[in-house]
């Protein structure tokens, strides 16, 4: 247990996919206006990302990895096709997208209304299979801790977008020089925010 | 570029020479239309990974143009996503295995990074904007052109990037050399973290538009 809650928490925060990584950014830009449509944006990725990851860390452990096969026979132990890792998790993640978005329309209408129009704009965000080649990358060693990463990488993106749409929505009535205007100081601010939260990197678990 | 076109255009008319020149600088990839800028930040703490990143992308996105514009009249609109990914995805394989091959350790820095050329926004957002609906030379030049708006940016930021960070250029310590370090200067150690990535490609925002006042956001 305490395994995963340090994952969780160091994916959330010191592995943070905006900070450390800037994974997700075009969305983080574009729909970083106001802070209600970066709550629902945020809320959908953290949801996508803990459903494929996990599903692609099966994948992965049972068809892609090296020997991955071997439970198909002895003749299978040899076998390594990690090289078509980016087309599988790219089909994976576009159609678990649509099979979310289908089943939420379903069930939840409520949830649709609000989550809908974000859905497919997740499939190409960069955050989404970014989780996923991390996932590969650093060869977590079981489906919980899988999970709990792909859970705490959502979060951690939630907390940078909402952030910034605060500031954004702030910053409108502030004299910002011309040339800076919109794209540049979204740019500089999200620099210093990386700054604060590199301050959780001396974090231990 | 209708197709119904009876005289060939010559192969770089002026048309065509903008649509390598515009990205440039006009209509940049990355501080004008905001895409692709994820990968963009993340390769550039130092010159030579940020050098094969531009390689690598003017390829992929040069050759897909290329595919997309040859197959445009072949794919149904409903499942053009999915053709358009499956063509970045093989691409990008190709990449990938190519660097593992032939630059290892450079592969190692870029990590997933290669992979997410597949997602990047710059190649899906040109296969949509342009390869569709034009011939593939035109593809061609607005491909790499685009790439290249975009490689330039990377390498630029890597320059600055790495010089004041470890004070070296392409792994070469300029610095050191010029006997900078003896009269009590210091790297900036700042500057190799990921933030300041942000904050350097904001400062060239900053820079180009205030010298190309057309670019400056409405209030």
């Amino acid at each position: 247990m305490n395994e995963l809650t340090s994952i969780f928490v160091k994916s959330m925060f010191i592995d943070n996919m905006i900070f450390a990584y800037f994974l997700g950014m075009c969305s983080y830009l574009a729909v970083s206006k106001t802070v209600k449509t970066s709550v629902g944006l945020g809320i959908a990725v953290i949801f996508v990302l803990g459903i494929t990851v996990p599903v692609n860390y099966l994948i992965n452990e049972f068809l892609l990895g090296p020997g991955a096969l071997s439970w198909l026979g002895p003749g299978f132990v040899e076998v390594d096709l990690s090289f078509l890792s980016f087309i599988m998790f790219i089909a994976v993640i576009a159609s678990m997208v649509q099979l979310v978005e289908m089943v939420i329309e379903k069930f939840s209408p409520a949830l649709y209304n609000s989550l809908g129009i974000f859905l497919p704009l997740i499939a190409v965000n960069c955050a989404i299979l970014g989780g996923s080649l991390f996932m590969q990358e650093r060869e977590y060693q079981s489906l919980a801790e899988a999970t709990s990463f792909g859970l705490g990488s959502g979060v951690g993106w939630l907390l940078a977008i909402v952030g910034i749409a605060a500031i954004r929505e702030k910053i409108r009535y502030s004299n910002v020089p011309a040339p800076l205007r919109g794209l540049g100081i979204t740019f500089i601010i999200t620099g210093l925010m990386g700054i604060a939260f590199m301050m959780f990197m001396g974090i231990k678990f | 570029m209708s197709s119904e076109k009876k005289e060939r255009e010559p192969l770089f008319s002026a048309r065509n020479r903008k649509l390598i020149t515009l990205p440039l600088g006009r209509d940049n990839p990355i501080t004008v239309q905001v895409l692709g800028i994820c990968s963009a930040l993340a390769v550039t703490a130092k010159l030579e990974p940020a050098f094969v990143m531009a390689l690598s992308v003017i390829f992929v996105l040069g050759v897909g143009n290329v595919l997309i514009a040859l197959l445009r009249k072949t794919i149904a609109p409903r499942i053009r996503i999915i053709v358009q990914l499956t063509v970045i995805a093989t691409l990008v394989i190709l990449v990938d295995q190519f660097l593992k091959a032939f630059a290892y350790d450079v592969s190692k820095q870029l990590s997933v990074f290669v992979g997410l050329i597949i997602t990047n926004c710059i190649i899906m957002g040109r296969f949509e904007a342009f390869a569709m609906n034009n011939k593939s030379w035109p593809a061609f030049l607005d491909g790499v052109g685009n790439a290249w708006g975009y490689g330039w940016i990377l390498i630029v930021v890597s320059f600055f990037r790495e010089l004041l960070g470890s004070g070296t250029i392409w792994g070469y310590p300029v610095l050191e050399k010029i006997g900078l370090f003896n009269i009590g200067y210091e790297n900036n150690g700042m500057m190799i973290l990921p933030p300041m990535a942000l904050i350097v490609v904001g400062v060239i925002i900053w820079v180009q538009r205030s010298k190309d006042k057309e670019l400056i956001e409405e209030k």
